[in-house]
Parts: structure tokens; C-alpha cells; sequence
């Protein structure tokens, strides 16, 4: 239903307040779901991954990580973990956190710390793969 | 509890709906409640990921000193609560994908897919930790 047709029950205000419907429908549920599943079969290797490093030396470690398929696991891995970590705290803060500007300033804050442990697990994994 | 008061002061007077300690605590609840806790736990556990992925990249000494926090008895303990976390937490995303079907919604399915999580997350974590220390002595 558009906005501010004769329909609508929602008074015009409400939109010009930027307090309407986000359009953005049952995104925030399929991103979540289609992380998930993407996140069991990655996270199934990085267990296996783990349990056969865990204890091995630092050559062992280094020539493992640096495989180009382990690397590329471990990429999409980060990437869907982060996604979905992301999206995972935004509803928590948004369940929790009522005053507007804290929650805003909180929602911002899970984006950049989603992104800031994303790169640096990508910037660690690069490094490995071309060459520590 | 909370009966409607006169609305002095807006919001805040408005009746309540009861809350978590009104009820009495049920299988499905407590595992809903653990999803969320170790969802949270998963996302600053990423440090985690992310210092280890660092230390391999930076070089042998580092490696090794990482490697000795993380063999460490309390190291250890927090790696083991992580991989029950992850495990708890995958096995409940699990059901709430058998849930998005349509499927298992019945009081007695509910209960076993609750249980299920827990007993299986607790079997596979254990699992995972045998396997760990007897390829290489683990962390």
C-alpha cells in the first residue's frame, strides 16, 4: 500500500517522522536464515579445521591456513559469520535498548565491530595465503 | 503484578504483561533464553577467531605465545564454553530451521527438538574436545 494513499491507515506524519515501514519487508529474516545455513556447513569446517591444528606448530598452522581451499573456506566463512553476528545483536539491541539515541549509537557501534573483527580475520587469512 | 495505575505519567503507568519470572521455566523457554545468551557469547568470541587467525599470520613467536594462553587451564575453559556455545547455538538455529518449514510445531516435538539441542550439543562439544587432544595434544 502506498504511502499517504486514501487507504492507508497510517496518519501522513507518521512517514514524514521516518517512523513507517522500513520497505525492507522479510529481508532482515531471509539474510538471517540464509547465513544460517551457509553458517552450519562452514562452521562443521572450521571445527575439523581447529581440531586439526589446535597443538601443531607454527609451520603446521602456517602451511594449513595458507591451502588455497582452507582460505577460501575460512573467507566465506568470516564473511556469513559477520553477517549474520550483525544481524543476530541488531535485534537484541533493538529488543532491549529503548532511548533512541543510545540504541541508534549502538546500532551503529554492532556494524563497525562486526566489520572491524571481519577484517581483521580477512586482513590475517590474506596474509597467510600470499606469504606471511 | 502491575495493575493498570492512573496514567499520570504516560508511558511509564501503562499496565505491564507479566514477564519472565512469572512463569514457570520450561524446556523451550530456557533453550530460546540460551540461544540469544550464546548468540552473544559467539559474537565477542570472534575476538577470539580473529587474535589466532593474527598470531598465525604474525609469526612463530607470537604463534607459540597465543598458542600458550589458549592451552592455558583457564584458556582452555573459556575455548571449551565457546565450542558448547557454538555447537548449542548451531543445533538451536537447527530447529528454528525445521521450525521455518512448518514442521514441529506440536508441544511434544518442541520438547524433544529442546532437549535434543542440549543433549546433542553437550555429546558433540565433549566429542570435538576428545578429538582435539588426541590428534596433537590440542591447545
Amino acid at each position: 500500500m502506498a504511502h499517504g494513499s486514501p487507504d492507508s491507515m497510517r496518519n501522513p506524519l507518521k512517514n514524514v517522522r521516518s517512523l513507517g515501514s522500513a520497505k525492507e519487508g522479510a529481508n532482515h529474516f531471509w539474510q538471517q536464515r540464509m547465513t544460517a545455513v551457509a553458517n552450519v556447513v562452514l562452521t562443521v569446517f572450521l571445527v575439523g579445521l581447529v581440531v586439526y591444528i589446535a597443538g601443531a606448530d607454527h609451520a603446521v598452522a602456517k602451511r594449513t591456513l595458507a591451502n588455497p581451499f582452507v582460505s577460501l573456506m575460512l573467507l566465506l566463512l568470516i564473511l556469513s559469520g559477520m553477517f549474520h553476528m550483525r544481524l543476530g545483536m541488531q535485534v537484541i539491541i533493538e529488543d532491549y535498548v529503548r532511548a533512541e539515541g543510545p540504541k541508534i549509537a549502538l546500532l551503529m557501534l554492532n556494524t563497525f565491530f562486526a566489520i572491524f573483527v571481519g577484517m581483521a580475520c580477512v586482513y590475517a587469512v590474506l596474509k597467510l595465503s600470499f606469504g606471511a | 503484578m502491575a495493575h493498570s495505575k492512573p496514567a499520570a505519567t504516560g508511558a511509564s503507568a501503562r499496565p505491564l504483561s507479566p514477564h519472565l519470572q512469572i512463569y514457570t521455566p520450561l524446556i523451550n523457554m530456557v533453550v530460546s533464553i540460551v540461544h540469544r545468551l550464546t548468540g552473544a557469547a559467539l559474537y565477542f568470541g570472534t575476538l577470539l577467531l580473529a587474535w589466532w587467525l593474527i598470531a598465525a599470520a604474525t609469526g612463530p613467536a607470537y604463534f607459540e605465545f597465543v598458542n600458550g594462553l589458549f592451552g592455558s587451564w583457564f584458556g582452555r575453559l573459556v575455548l571449551f564454553g565457546y565450542t558448547w556455545a557454538l555447537i548449542q547455538h548451531m543445533l538451536g538455529g537447527i530447529r528454528h530451521l525445521i521450525w521455518d518449514t512448518g514442521r514441529g510445531f506440536d508441544l511434544v516435538t518442541v520438547d524433544r527438538l529442546a532437549w535434543g539441542s542440549i543433549i546433542g550439543s553437550v555429546m558433540i562439544t565433549c566429542a570435538i574436545w576428545v578429538a582435539a587432544l588426541s590428534v596433537r595434544g590440542g591447545f
